[in-house]
């Protein structure tokens, strides 16, 4: 019961987007088609996937303050967390180029379908700040990371198709000139975000 | 491009939010009040300014193969260091900022000027382009900041203007959803109204 509480809070009230505005700058460069943003989801959601449980591990056994205590005890009151930024983007750069070779041995349909949006998702926000939300809400076990993992994916896979949905449709709205593009989509954006905050109340 | 161009476009017609879109994560979230903009301003100034000048030493030395990873370690160890001065000197502000000071690794506005300039001009240009983008990303969230503490909180750097003007015993009260998270959206998107409609040159056409 607690994986599905983690599960449907990350999507709905600590959405991605909504909540944090983590990986906007894909959301808005990308958001043009309903089918290119779908894909761009399932990519974000897939690394976020494979990333936070990796770097959940690599806290939980080697940066945090006496973590390396399994190595030796002597290394007990080390305290490797200041470099938990580089470690994280590292394994995650890492693991995006991985991802990338094995998709395209194994899978080319799927890996033509991603193609160009996995190396991007090394550098997009959302991605790094699930690893940093993962440490510093410290969830207890790999099941809780994974949870959360697959469901802030999915809530930003979410907000990402609907916003193209939307975008799809404005093209044949008389919008001021000056609002168009990008300004008209922070606007839709911030109602969105507002609908998105009636589930607050909800108590999981 | 004379040295004072590239200082200059970013404040207006090459702004890196409202023109470029880049690095609107940490300019919607840390804005709710002043102080912790500022500060997150003047981080993202020196980790732009000084990743550009690094990058930009070391441009003819990347292979251009894993020049995304060079990037990304080089920029990483710069915002460990702002992380641990923060954490050492405002430790409140730091706390504010929570992982928002790391993600300033993969900030778009830092990643883009990597690639768009530093990669392909000299240190002392980079340099500038660095600080004059970071500044204009400050501005927006210099702004941002000022707006919405003032009409969420009543307050500025924690003053409190409107208690002192006397404006509660007349009846005003505050406007909390401004501090939420969608109004920052929305404000975004008014200023790029503004701006667009004064600078007609930047207007999409779609």
């Amino acid at each position: 019961m607690e994986y599905f509480n983690i599960f449907v809070k990350s999507i709905f009230i600590d959405n991605m987007i909504f909540a944090f505005f983590l990986g906007m700058c894909s959301y808005l460069a990308v958001s043009k088609t309903v089918k290119t943003s779908l894909g761009l989801g399932v990519a974000v959601t897939f690394v976020l996937l494979i990333t936070v449980p990796v770097n959940f591990l690599l806290d939980k056994y080697i940066l945090q303050p006496g973590a390396l205590a399994w190595v030796s005890p002597s290394l007990a009151d080390v305290d490797l967390s200041f470099l938990s930024l580089i470690l994280f983007i590292a394994v995650i750069a890492a693991i995006v180029q991985m991802v990338e070779m094995i998709v395209e041995k194994f899978s080319p349909s799927l890996y033509n379908a991603l193609g160009i949006f996995l190396p991007l998702i090394a550098v997009n926000c959302a991605v790094l700040g699930g690893s940093l939300f993962m440490q510093q809400r410290g969830y207890a076990n790999i099941g809780e990371a994974t949870c959360f993992a697959l469901g802030s994916g999915s809530g930003w896979l979410l907000a990402i198709v609907g916003i193209a949905a939307i975008r799809e449709k404005l093209r044949y709205s008389a919008i001021p000139p000056a609002l168009k593009g990008v300004g008209i989509t922070f606007i839709i954006t911030g109602l969105m975000g507002i609908a998105f905050m009636s589930f607050m109340g909800i108590k999981l | 491009m004379k040295k004072i161009d590239i200082i200059k476009s970013p404040f207006n017609k090459s702004n890196p939010i409202t023109v470029q879109v880049l690095g609107i994560c940490s300019c919607l979230a840390v804005t709710a009040q002043l102080k912790p903009a500022v500060v997150m301003a003047i981080s993202v100034t020196v980790v732009v300014a000084l990743s550009n000048l690094i990058i930009s030493l070391l441009r003819n030395t990347i292979p251009p193969r894993i020049r995304i990873i060079v990037q990304l370690v080089v920029v990483s160890a710069l915002v460990i260091l702002v992380n641990q001065v923060l954490m050492a000197f405002v430790y409140d502000v730091s706390k504010q900022l929570s992982v928002y000071v790391g993600l300033i690794i993969t900030n778009c506005i830092v990643m883009g000027r990597l690639e768009a300039f530093a990669m392909s001009n000299k240190p002392l240009d980079s340099l500038l382009d660095g600080l004059g983008n970071g500044l204009g990303y400050g501005i927006i969230l210099v702004i941002l900041g000022f707006v919405r503490e003032l009409f969420g909180n009543g307050t500025l750097w924690g003053y409190p203007v409107f208690e002192k003007l006397g404006l509660y015993n007349i009846g005003y009260e505050n406007n909390g959803f401004v501090i939420m998270a969608p109004m920052a959206l929305i404000l975004v998107g008014i200023i790029i109204w503004i701006q667009r409609s004064r600078n007609k040159d930047l207007c999409e056409k779609c």
